[in-house]
Parts: structure tokens; sequence; C-alpha cells
């Protein structure tokens, strides 16, 4: 084992269990993965727990306050407000997941050969990138949903493209760095070639930041998310989502104020968890703060 | 400093010749003919003919950029599908409406953010600094459609202090408009405030653990003076710039504002053209909010040359 080899082997695994220790000694960090944790549980158990029909509607049980049979009460269409916030936890959290998960998965690499490789390709996608980065998310992910047709997946795309300039920027700046580190011109000198380089060495030493501001990002999408669903351009009805309840709930304010009280809470809520989970592991993997 | 402010203008040229080019494409998007979605429910083939010929749309793809491009430089974006206006003229009718809503919550932005983040900043670690801390996350958290709603719910509804919707110009009835913008610019702004709030008070502990301050202490000024001449007027630099930059975002934020308040401004124009598919309106909003959004970072990184001295003087 060479020397790079046994630095490898064992900084990362030190620095990953003390970023660990600072997490879970972090209780606003704690609070938000709970937070997250249950709405991610609630979401994925959906169709196992004993709730109500979501797409269920009952002209007997038309804006119902809560009871027992309806503990958060009923819409419009006397379908259960619980039943459906649980099936629209799935789309917001799918939502806000996979667009991070697209737009870092294309983000990411990306940034890589921009910072590594440098030269025209990295002039290229930096203009794009500033370009980008100069327009409001918002507004490019209403266009987009706009011209791409409204759905779920299409928002999520729109989302996706939204925050890509976020993570090919961040990434291409922490591989400059990386780039000028001591332990990549030894790799360069025992002759590995870019790509090796670049998937050994520089990917996993950009990971840490992009891992915090893509846990910000998903609060950000879920937001994104919901502002387009609650513009009718995400989830579809009769499908739920957090978004588009709030959409019907605010036509029935006076009548039926339940029906916008808890969908948006939920946001609220989850939001509140990834910004404390976020800025939780921001100070669990900033060197600074050791 | 011009030679500066000239660098910086042409370094927009580009940013904004790729944001042109991804309006452009966004109408390619579109699956179909544009020619039939343009001429909606008209479909005469000599009209089809004389909109392709209007639009280059006969023409390879570089060739229609150009044309496109031309016509916006020349203030021609197209006519609106839904009204018969030419798009320039609807902006310029919202504008100032979206404007007005930006400006209010700008104002409460700084008005709730800045005085809280000095305050967080002095009782730096007591409760009243976790106090705004929670206030902050909130305010980046609270989905601004949700708190519009749940405002109108309890501030219109409950109470009836003030209207649920509606817009008044400011010059025809300044009294009544500021009463309707009131709930609205509070929604736009309070994300705002929340970002000020924790700036100003990072910004703050910085300058307030620095040397000058320390030799002010130790001159025997009052902690007042120490705070508002010496902390305060050399942590407000950032602010200013951060100001400018975040007033391109209420222009985004306005879209979902304008939509729960009903105000007739420019991001109730936008989303209204996405429902009426109104692509030109769509495209025409989506460029002038980008060239709003860069004159504003532009203007950002001029001020802070200029209220900078050390800038000022290294350039």
């Amino acid at each position: 084992m060479t020397a790079l080899d046994a630095s490898e082997a064992t900084a990362p695994t030190r620095g990953k269990s003390r970023a660990w220790r600072k997490l879970v000694a972090n209780k606003a960090a704690l609070a938000g993965l709970a937070i997250v944790a249950t709405f991610a549980i609630l979401a994925i158990l959906a169709p196992l727990l004993p709730i109500a029909d979501p797409l269920q509607t009952s002209w007997s049980a038309i804006r119902k306050p809560p009871s027992w049979s309806h503990p958060i009460g009923t819409d419009e269409l006397g379908r259960d407000i619980l039943a459906r916030m649980i099936w629209g936890a799935r789309a917001s959290l799918s939502a806000g997941l996979f667009s991070v998960m697209l737009a870092v998965s294309i983000g990411v690499p990306l940034g890589i050969l921009s910072g590594y490789l440098g030269g025209w390709f990295d002039m290229i996608v930096s203009r794009i990138t500033e370009a980008f980065l100069a327009m409001p998310f918002l507004i490019t992910a209403i266009a987009l949903a706009a011209f791409l047709g409204p759905s779920l997946i299409n928002s999520m795309i729109a989302i996706a493209m939204s925050a890509l300039p976020i993570f090919i920027r961040l990434t291409r700046g922490q591989a400059l760095a990386v780039k000028a580190e001591e332990y990549v011109e030894g790799a360069r000198a025992i002759g590995l070639g870019p790509v090796a380089i670049m998937t050994r060495y520089v990917f996993p030493n950009v990971l840490p930041p992009i891992l915090v501001q893509a846990t910000l990002t998903v609060a950000t999408a879920i937001i994104a998310e919901a502002s387009l669903s609650f513009l009718g351009l995400g989830q579809q009805p009769p499908a739920a989502s957090w978004g588009s309840m709030l959409n019907v709930a605010k036509n029935f304010l006076t009548q039926a104020p339940w029906m916008a009280v808890w969908p948006g809470g939920a946001i609220f809520l989850v939001v509140v968890g990834f910004n404390l989970l976020g800025d939780g592991l921001r100070d669990a993997l900033d060197p600074r703060s050791a | 400093m011009y030679v500066f402010i000239a660098r910086r203008l042409l370094l927009a040229i580009p940013t904004l010749l790729i944001i042109s080019l991804f309006v452009f494409s966004l109408q390619k998007l579109l699956p179909g003919d544009p020619v039939l979605v343009m001429a909606g429910e008209e479909r005469d083939p000599a009209l089809l003919e004389l909109l392709r010929a209007k639009y280059h749309l006969n023409d390879p793809i570089p060739v229609q950029y150009v044309a496109w491009i031309g016509n916006a430089l020349r203030g021609d974006l197209g006519i609106s599908l839904r009204t018969n206006q030419p798009v320039v003229d609807l902006i310029a009718e919202k504008l100032p409406v979206t404007l007005q809503l930006a400006l209010m919550s700008m104002t409460f932005a700084l008005v709730i953010g800045i005085p809280l983040g000095v305050l967080a900043a002095v009782k730096k670690n007591t409760f009243i600094d976790y106090l705004t801390s929670v206030l902050a996350l909130s305010g980046l958290s609270v989905p601004n459609f949700w708190l519009g709603i749940m405002l109108i719910l309890l501030v219109s509804v409950k109470l009836g202090w003030l209207p649920a919707s509606g817009y008044q110009p400011f010059f025809v009835d300044p009294l009544l408009s500021l009463k309707t913008m009131l709930m609205p610019s509070f929604v736009l702004g309070n994300a705002l405030a929340a970002t000020m709030m924790r700036h100003t008070r990072s910004a703050m502990i910085g300058v307030l653990s620095s040397d000058y301050v320390r030799t002010a202490r130790a001159k025997g000024l009052s902690e007042r003076a120490v705070i508002l001449s010496h902390g305060f007027r050399n942590a407000v630099l950032p602010i200013v710039t951060l100001s400018a930059l975040l007033f391109g975002e209420l222009l985004a934020g306005a879209v979902l504002t304008e939509q729960i308040f009903t105000i007739p401004g420019f991001g109730k124009l936008i989303v209204d053209a996405v429902f009426t598919r109104d692509y030109a309106v769509v495209q025409g909003v989506v460029l002038c909010t980008a060239i709003g959004f860069i004159s504003m970072n532009l203007l950002a990184d001029v001020l802070y040359v200029v209220l900078n001295p050390r800038m000022r003087a290294s350039l």
C-alpha cells in the first residue's frame, strides 16, 4: 500500500466518524432528521396504513370538520384529508428528492469535468451556468413546466433543470480547489489518467459540500413543487399533493378553513426539517468548526 | 470606476444572449406546430402560411433565432393571443403594479430584518438570539402562498381588518392602495426579512469582534454609539448589496403572491398566460424578468464598489 493509498483509506473514515459525531450531538439537526424521517416513513408506508382511500369521494361528507371518522376533516368532494395528506407526502417528498437527484447526477459530473479539464469546455459550461443562475429559480421552473405540459414528472424535470446550475457551479469550484491539492498532483505523478483521478480523488472530495447543498435544495424543491402544483402545473387531480390541495382549499376558506391549514403546515414542517438537517450537516462537515 | 461598470456591462451581454437562446428554445419544446397554437381556432391555410412567413418558421432554426432576437431588440416580443395586444405593452402595463409590491416588500424586509439581525448579534447566544434564529428559520421555511392564505383567513375573514384581494393604483387612492398591498407585501417580504436577519447578524458579529470596535469601547464610547456608529455602519455594506440582489428575487416571488391576492401584476400575467397557452407572453415575461434580475445583479456589484472605499481605491 502506498502512502497515498493509506491516507485515502484512513483519513475519510476518521473524517466521516467525526462528522457523524458532530451531527448527532447537534439537537436541531437531530430534530430535523426526525421530522424528515417521520414524513418519509409515512409516505413509504402509505399503502399499508389503516387510512381511508384518498380518492374515495363521498357526497354525504363534503367539507366536514374534524371528527372521529375524519380526524382532520374532509375536502370539497368528501375525501378524507388525512389520507390525502399522507399520499400527498409521497408526491411532495418524491418531487423534492428526485428533482435534486437528477440535478446532482447531471450537475456533479459536469462540474467536475468543467473544473478539472478547464479550457474551452469549462468556458462554455461556466457561461451557460452563469446565465441560468441569473434566472430566478421559480420563473425558470414555471416556464419549463408551462412548455413541457402540466404533470408531476414534468414539474420534477423543471425543478431539476432550475437547480442544475447551482450544483454545476458548486462542484466546479470544489473541483478547482481539489485539483490544486498535493495528493492530486501525486496521483498525476504516478501516472493516473484524468478519468481515474476525477473518479477516485476529485469526486469523493467534492461530495461533502454537495451533500449539504443537496439537503438544503430538497427543501427549496419541495416548496417549488408545491408552488407549481398550487398554480396547477404540477400534480394533476384527482391525485393528491400538498400544493394542489392548497390550490383547491383557497376557494373554500370561509366554509372549510381546515382544508388549507394542514397541507401548508405539512410543507412548512418538512421544509423546516430539511433546513435544520442541512444546517446541521454543514456544521458537521465544516472542518473550521472542528 | 467607469471602466469597471463598462466591463460588467460587457460581461452581461453573453449572459443575456444565452438566456435569450433559452427563451427562444422554449417554443421548440412545444409538441406539434407552433403556428397551430398561435392561430388558435382559426385553421385557414392562408393564415397559417402567413404566420409561418411572419415568424420565419420555414427558415432554419438559427435564422429563426436571429429574426426573433432582432424583433426583441426592436421591442417587438410578439402579440398576445388572449388580448391581441403587443406583449411589450402588456408588460409595461403590469410592471408598475409588481414594482410597487416589490418595493413595499423590500421595505418590510429591511424594517424587520435589519433591526432584528442587529439585536440578535448584540445579544448573541441569549434567548433573544435563539428566538430570532427560530423566526428566521420559520420565515425561510414557510411557503409564502400558504402564509398568504392563512393571513387572509385571519386578518380579512375573521377580523375584517384588511381587504383579502384586489388592487388600487397608488396615484388614484394612496391610502386604499397601501391598505390592499399591506398583506401581500408582508407575505412576499417575509422570506427576505429572514435572509436579511441572518446576514445582518453574521455581519454584525464579525464587525463587533473587530479591533476598532474594541478600541471604540476602550475610549469609553457608549454602547449605543459603538453599535450604531462603529458596528452597524461597517456591517451595513453587504446588506445593501444583498438588498439589490434580493430585489430581483422579489420579481419571481411575486408570481404566487399576486395569484393569491388577485393582484393584476407581472406574476399574474405569466400564470394567466401559461393557462391560456399564450406563449409569446410567457417568453416575454421570462425575458424581462431575466433582464431585471441581471440589472439588479449589476447594480449590486456597482453598489459594492461605490460603497466600499477599499474596493474603490483598488480600481
